[in-house]
């Protein structure tokens, strides 16, 4: 239990009457490395300035460590944030920048000054002490907001979308100096963003995030393998989401076809939806196919093709395979019963979302 | 959550502050008695002898022609100045800001007599093209510095885009770049309207005998005592552009808000 | 290239006007300044500035212009930030406050004073129904003070908010979270970013304060000079075109030296008033 460090307990907040987070039930574990994920107005962001103290819930609890901090003001929190678009100070320099929270605390200038060093060494820009911030890249100032912030030694670290204002190559070096980082540090980590290869790269734990709720907590691995509704298999990569009825456990009936699969326990002659992933689709010869459709579109990706085959019921589905298809030919579709996913139809917008209790 | 009951406070103080001289005027206009520290009991006199008022009226209409002269002139002038401007390199640009903000910066008094020393060397007969003149003259820099953050912002590649689709440079001006940059251009033509209502220092130097705006009328009958035709007036110019206003920000509003919805 | 030559052509009327009508009249204030009325040239018109009743009522203006200055600023700074608070989207309280009382003539408003502050004004008589003490103010400095900062109290404002509105919020964030409390935030961080809003308030309240000559002829009664006064009669009644330019020339150092500080600090145009 005591490896419980934050513990967000029936959030709700709403702003001017809208509702943006609902009932939110939420733990983050000490040295983990969380990701709130979901799209822009899911709550994500929200959540996090909740927990740094920069918005108050309308109802629920924030306890940290066991203690309760929900009216704790930004300053008193043992945590720090990493603001999106960096929020450095303008009119300071980059020592100025990182001393500005030791300084507060009352340190001494020789315990700042190796603070400062440190830090700058940690993110790989010693010598910058006397720059001013607007001197400094996007990706330099990225790194300054998170030297800023970890001199304060803080038990957890928020990060919102700290790499949404970089370009892709520098977002990609930035995702391997921050795991790099989090293991140096050895501290929590809970990070905001709305890309999914970003969570699926970095985290421990994806707390996927729709309207308000919270669709689904896991690993990067059974978020991606096992998507426990459509809204998750559709946010986390592509995937082919079709209509399907469950005849009975392990057996599945996709457009008049039915599927082997391993899913049991929804029920006999039961609407579900079924998730099946592009590289999941095999394509062989129409005879020996379970379903049968016509290539429709191929486009080259350089690790495999994509391509679209479409069945005569007008599906478009999505293929990933290493073998070329060319756009006319006809082909069969099989699916290995274990890559078949079988997940409840939403009966309303309510029960799309997934109350955590644990 | 007191903090918030003090900060309420605060502003109705200050609306309090910039609207007690108003509220005192509309009263005024309404007050029988032509002494401004007496209540002689409400009438509505003041408003009908207004417009038998020849030297008032003819104020009131030199007062309008001139805004609006000044503020048609200006914003043509101001925005085709900011697309020269917007075209300069960095060295001519920062020099043509500067002279902008010479007219903004610069005590109204010395802008006033400037001018006045500038007509008199002109031999120029005072009167109402000076003062249009130098309306002009001082409208200008707010034309300009509403229009240009809106230019900044322009792309300039739709302006190319447009050319390349064909479109003559004149054509691509009116129909590609004149509605990006408009709302900066009413908010100037706007701004330099109402400055040149309000002015008076600079209409004190440049004007001739005889001819008068509403500010030298004012001035000019401070000593012996403002005539109360001068309260009405100016309570029916003050609620005309409040009601005006009013309507103006109900309509977009509206429409703003089914958008975003 | 050619483009960019019409371009610039559009420019020509401004050009031309801004020759003609800011920049060559002010060439002849300086002209006037230095010659008599025979043309020599002489430095009797500036030096004029130190004869007693002149540099009195300089100094008085400079008082009386930091004075309102200062309570501008005093007054602006907590208005600024409760309009950038609540007022983000909502530019119409900004308008209401300080463009609409505009269409009230401004001589009139600054009339309106008068009535309010006499002895016997409408404030007088609430303060006597509230049985605390009265002012007499009218007539004095205090009351040219008091029509000071009411009309250019817009001026400090818009700059302030300007600059206030510009700060990301994030940047507060960032010093609440890294341990600063109100107080140390407001001083360290909001302050300091918004050092160019302030100049740029300061100049547009000092200069027209500097010079006015309207506000202390209605509220101070006739007896009291600011400096504008003395050049406004140089003008309109002495005829004396050549000392008022000497005198003009000396308010205009103060008013380039405003200039050149608010260059300095100001130098995208953040803190500018539109």
């Amino acid at each position: 239990m005591s490896s419980e460090l934050i513990y967000l307990k029936n959030i709700t907040k709403s702003f001017d009457g809208q509702t943006v987070l609902d009932d939110l039930t939420l733990y983050i574990k000490e040295n983990e490395f969380l990701t709130l994920l979901g799209p822009s107005g899911c709550g994500k962001t929200t959540t996090l300035r909740i927990i740094g103290g920069f918005e108050e819930p309308d109802k629920g609890v924030v306890l940290f460590d066991g203690k309760d901090i929900t009216a704790l003001p930004p300053n008193k929190r043992q945590l720090n944030t990493v603001f999106q678009k960096y929020a450095l100070f303008t009119h300071m320099t980059i020592a100025e920048n990182i001393a500005f929270g030791l300084k507060i605390k009352g340190k001494t200038k020789s315990y700042i000054d190796d603070k400062i060093k440190y830090a700058l060494k940690l993110v790989n820009l010693d010598g910058y002490e006397n720059r001013m911030p607007s001197t400094l890249s996007g990706g330099q100032q990225q790194r300054i907001a998170i030297a800023r912030a970890i001199v304060n030694e803080p038990k957890v670290l928020l990060l919102d979308e700290p790499l949404g204002a970089l370009d892709l190559k520098l977002r990609q070096d930035m995702q391997y100096e921050l795991i790099r980082l989090k293991n140096e540090l050895g501290i929590t980590f809970v990070y905001v963003t709305h890309d999914q290869e970003e969570a699926l790269t970095m985290s421990d734990t994806i707390v996927v995030m729709n309207q308000g709720y919270i669709q689904q907590i896991g690993s990067p691995e059974k978020i991606y393998n096992e998507p426990e509704n459509a809204f998750v298999a559709d946010f986390i990569g592509d995937s082919n989401i079709v209509d399907g009825l469950m005849i009975q456990d392990e057996l599945v009936e996709i457009f008049g076809t039915r599927f082997a699969c391993v899913d049991k326990g929804f029920g006999n002659n039961k609407p579900v939806d079924v998730v099946i992933r592009p590289e999941d689709v095999e394509l062989v010869d129409p005879d020996k196919g379970q379903l049968t459709g016509t290539v429709t579109h191929l486009i080259f990706k350089g690790v495999h093709y994509e391509m679209e085959v479409t069945t005569p019921n007008g599906y478009e589905w999505l293929v990933h395979s290493t073998t070329c298809f060319p756009v006319g030919i006809e082909v069969g579709i099989t699916v290995k019963p274990f890559n078949i996913q079988i997940m409840n139809k939403p009966a309303s917008e309510d029960e799309e979302a997934v109350h955590v209790e644990e | 959550m007191t903090g918030k009951i003090l900060r309420k406070i605060y502003i109705a103080l200050i609306v309090i502050f910039m609207y007690a001289p108003i509220v005192t005027l509309v009263v005024l206009s309404f007050n029988s008695s032509k002494s401004r520290a007496k209540w002689g009991g409400f009438t509505f006199k003041w408003y009908i002898n207004l417009f038998d008022n020849a030297s008032i009226m003819a104020a009131l209409r030199n007062t309008l022609l001139i805004a609006l002269l000044s503020a048609i002139i200006s914003t043509v002038i101001g925005t085709a100045a900011c697309l020269a401007i917007n075209a300069m390199k960095k060295k001519g640009r920062t020099i043509w800001m500067g002279i902008t903000n010479i007219p903004m910066l610069n005590a109204e008094i010395v802008t006033g007599i400037s001018l006045m020393l500038i007509f008199i060397i002109l031999g120029v007969k005072f009167g109402f093209m000076t003062i249009l003149v130098a309306h002009i003259t001082f409208n200008i820099p707010y034309v300009i510095l509403s229009v240009m953050p809106r230019m900044k912002t322009l792309n300039p590649s739709t302006y190319e885009a447009a050319l390349d689709l064909g479109a003559s440079n004149s054509y691509a001006f009116f129909k590609v770049v004149l509605p990006d940059i408009m709302p900066g251009v009413i908010s100037g033509f706007l701004m330099a309207f109402t400055m040149s209502i309000d002015d008076f220092v600079i209409t004190h130097f440049t004007k001739g005998a005889g001819v008068d705006t509403l500010s030298t009328k004012i001035y000019s009958e401070v000593r012996k005592g403002i005539k109360p035709e001068i309260y009405a007036l100016s309570t029916i110019i003050f609620i005309t552009i409040l009601v005006l206003l009013f309507l103006v920000n109900r309509t977009p509003k509206k429409v703003d808000e089914a958008k975003t919805v | 290239m050619s483009k960019n030559k019409t371009k610039l052509m559009l420019g020509l009327p401004y050009y031309f006007w801004s020759a003609a009508f800011v920049i060559l009249p002010l060439f002849m204030v300086v002209y006037y300044g230095i010659t008599d009325k025979n043309g020599a040239l002489t430095f009797n018109n500036i030096a004029s500035i130190a004869k007693p009743e002149h540099i009195k009522s300089l100094w008085l203006a400079i008082e009386l212009s930091i004075v309102s200055t200062v309570i501008c600023f005093l007054m602006a700074y907590p208005l600024a930030m409760i309009l950038v608070k609540y007022g983000k989207g909502r530019s119409s309280v900004l308008v209401m406050l300080f463009i609409l009382p505009m269409w009230m003539n401004f001589l009139l408003r600054t009339m309106a004073w008068q009535t309010l502050l006499e002895n016997n004004g409408v404030i007088n008589a609430i303060l006597k129904f509230l049985r605390l003490p009265l002012i007499h103010i009218i007539n004095t400095p205090g009351a040219i003070v008091f029509g000071m900062v009411y009309n250019f109290l817009p001026f400090m404002v818009l700059p302030l908010y300007n600059s206030l509105a510009k700060i990301d919020e994030n940047v507060i964030n960032a010093a609440r979270d890294l341990g600063a409390n109100n107080v140390q935030t407001f001083f360290k961080i909001t302050l300091p970013l918004t050092i160019p809003g302030i100049m740029s308030g300061i100049t547009m309240v000092f200069v027209p304060a500097l010079t006015t000559f309207v506000i202390s002829n209605l509220l101070g009664g006739a007896k009291i000079l600011l400096i504008g006064n003395v050049i406004e009669q140089e003008f309109s009644q002495t005829n004396n075109w050549h000392l008022g330019s000497g005198l003009s020339l000396v308010l205009m150092i103060f008013i380039v030296i405003s200039m050149i500080i608010s260059a300095i600090f100001d130098k995208d145009g953040e803190g500018s008033l539109l």
